[in-house]
């Protein structure tokens, strides 16, 4: 299955290579191919301005917004020039006239986890935003509305970060003065 | 923890309130998409407020989360101008249980059985855009049947959960009998996944690698005959909705939304078609075995909720004439890939090797391991995009599995929807877009 949707795009790639020098590059940021879709690797201040720009090519359907926390899965491969960060935001764009998508992941350090909203562009990512900062405390700056989505308002700790731990139910019975 | 960074913007911030009549389209479009949320117990002063209806004639109510037309425990907040809507606010989160958090500490042969109880009435749909999420970073080839017998068991999924849509939609709207047809013909459908699977709902039939069994004896007989039996009930729902006087007037022009506020509000599926724009993943980017088999994409015109009743009627009917042609086309072959170490060995053979019990031990006391990567694929789900984001990081359990649910997304809509409309069109309209709270919340 994986297969076909290559050969579906294999022509683009060879189209997009071709005009533009190694290593490929989508708007300045660096792409690589993997299973038959582009994905980006834009620098944390120039994200926006690459999301904007890849809108104006025509992908005018934000699909999925969300993010990762590589705290415990740090070396992973990256293109040439981008660091790893402890957090990732990746977008999944989808162009509806060109029938294809692009994933943009953009690095986003642990020490200051704010990255700029994209609600401007896409104001269907208000929701998946605010998913990313309740599910891993990352700050979308511009956003409206950045507040707790899913978690209660005055829950502490962001639960989908890997140093957050899945904790225990307590089970009664055991504090209960056992018959024996 | 050294690298956690406490955050404070937790707590609820200031409520902002644009003044209407300052807003151009862009703001009004951002106004649109997020307005409204209240720390809950705090009383507002309308005062406060510069909105058109006087300052004492609005007031703010909660509708939900145990209202029972919000389809579970969806909350939404409206502004009342007597009884018409000045603007809204869905409020989710009721439902959520962490199945994400959850997915990364379940092996991956244990995934199917979390994902499935996402979507709750789109089961086969969460299996099967996991499984294949899995596979995708495998590197397995289903065979062809398996993938048939997904397309089979897909299209059927979505008969079900669109009569489970008109049931309810009837419900809400007050044809009340409406309920009990669209539950008893889902029945049916719902007999034939017991039939393959052995439960009714929850199935964790689509795993990564294939199905867990193949279709039982005499299913070519048993989906003909369900091929047979709903398309002239669907006859009848057409004279008892379309045709109803009551249910148009209370669906047309309700809850109207344009193909250009849909998209940028990430809606999809039925919710986008209503609108006009023609979108379907089956079509416009085929995955499985979907570019074999004819259908036609249903489109509405106007973006009512009375286009996307009627997108899912007719879906109904398309998804009806593609089942036919499955059975047609289902090739004989396995329905899982043969490799032992990402599928268990048959049951008989424990008993005769060795080597098929060691594969079976390992199989489901340490898993398999996939290759590190990512990878996205979506499926065309009742609701529209249904998403799998898969991180794996070489270990047995996934380093992270984000699902797009449709609905999650497609309640974004509401806003827009109920903005100008009346209370009672409120409901018309939650039902309209159709949401599943399990989905939403995860």
């Amino acid at each position: 299955m994986s297969d076909e949707t290559v050969v579906d795009e294999a022509p683009e790639v060879e189209a997009a290579s071709a005009t533009e020098p190694e290593p490929e590059l989508v708007h300045g940021a660096p792409v690589v191919w993997a299973r038959g879709m582009q994905v980006a690797f834009p620098a944390l201040d120039a994200y926006y301005d690459t999301v904007g720009a890849l809108k104006a090519d025509g992908f005018d359907f934000c699909a999925d917004l969300t993010a990762v926390d590589y705290l415990v899965h740090g070396p992973r491969p990256l293109p040439a020039g981008i660091d790893p960060e402890r957090f990732e935001v990746v977008v999944n764009l989808l162009s509806m006239s060109a029938h294809r998508r692009i994933r943009l992941r953009a690095q986003v350090p642990a020490a200051e986890p704010v990255v700029r909203s994209l609600f401007e562009l896409y104001p269907g990512t208000e929701a998946m935003e605010r998913e990313a900062f309740d599910m891993y405390g990352i700050r979308f700056e511009g956003h409206p509305d950045l507040t707790r989505i899913l978690m209660p308002e005055d829950w502490e700790g962001h639960p989908l970060r890997k140093d957050y731990s899945v904790g225990r139910v307590p089970v009664q019975f055991k504090a209960a003065p056992a018959a024996r | 923890m050294s690298d956690y960074v406490p955050t404070v913007e937790t707590s609820e911030g200031a409520q902002e309130m644009r003044p209407r009549s300052a807003t151009d389209p862009m703001e009004l479009l951002r106004e649109q998409g997020a307005v409204l949320r209240l720390p809950e117990g705090v009383n507002v002063d309308p005062a406060d407020m510069d909105v058109e209806a006087g300052e004492d004639d609005t007031m703010i109510i909660n509708m939900g989360p145990q209202h029972p037309s919000t389809h579970g425990v969806l909350r939404v907040m409206l502004e009342l101008d007597g009884e018409t809507v000045l603007r809204s606010k869905p409020v989710i989160g009721y439902l959520h249980t962490g199945m994400e958090k959850t997915q990364e500490d379940l092996m991956y042969v244990q995934g199917s059985t979390n994902v499935t109880r996402m979507d709750y009435l789109a089961n086969f749909f969460n299996e099967a855009v996991f499984s294949w999420a899995v596979e995708d970073l495998l590197g397995v080839e289903v065979p062809p049947r398996a993938t048939w017998i997904r397309m089979l068991m897909c299209e059927l999924n979505r008969v079900s959960s669109h009569l489970l849509f008109m049931a309810t939609n009837g419900m809400d709207i007050g044809a009340t009998s409406m309920m009990i047809y669209g539950w008893r013909e889902r029945e049916l459908v719902l007999s034939f996944f017991e039939a393959v699977t052995g439960l009714r709902m929850n199935y964790n039939y689509i795993r990564p690698g294939g199905v867990a069994a193949d279709l039982p004896d005499g299913w070519e007989d048993h989906v003909l005959s369900l091929c047979d039996a709903i398309p002239p009930r669907l006859d009848q729902y057409d004279t008892l909705l379309t045709e109803q006087p009551i249910f148009r007037d209370r669906t047309e022009g309700v809850g109207v939304i344009t193909a250009e506020q849909a998209m940028a509000l990430s809606a999809s599926g039925p919710v986008l078609r209503s609108t006009g724009a023609s979108w379907d993943l089956r079509r416009d980017m085929p995955y499985w075995f979907y570019d074999e088999v004819e259908f036609d994409v249903i489109v509405g015109s106007y973006g009512d909720a009375f286009d996307r009743y009627a997108v899912r009627l007719n879906e109904m009917r398309e998804s009806l004439r593609i089942v036919r042609q499955i059975v047609e086309k289902m090739p004989k072959g396995d329905y899982r890939v043969q490799d032992k170490k990402v599928t268990p060995p048959p049951r008989a053979r424990i008993d005769e090797s060795m080597e098929a019990l060691i594969h079976h031990f390992k199989l489901f006391t340490e898993g398999f391991k996939v290759p590190p990567g990512e990878t996205y694929v979506a499926v065309e789900a009742p609701r529209g995009e249904l998403g799998c984001y898969l991180v794996a990081d070489g270990s047995s359990k996934p380093y992270r599995c984000h699902i797009r649910d449709a609905s999650f997304a497609n309640l974004q809509t509401l806003p827009v929807m109920l903005r100008g409309g009346f209370v009672a069109d409120a409901v018309a309209v939650i039902s309209s877009i159709d949401p599943v709270m399990g989905g939403v919340d995860r």
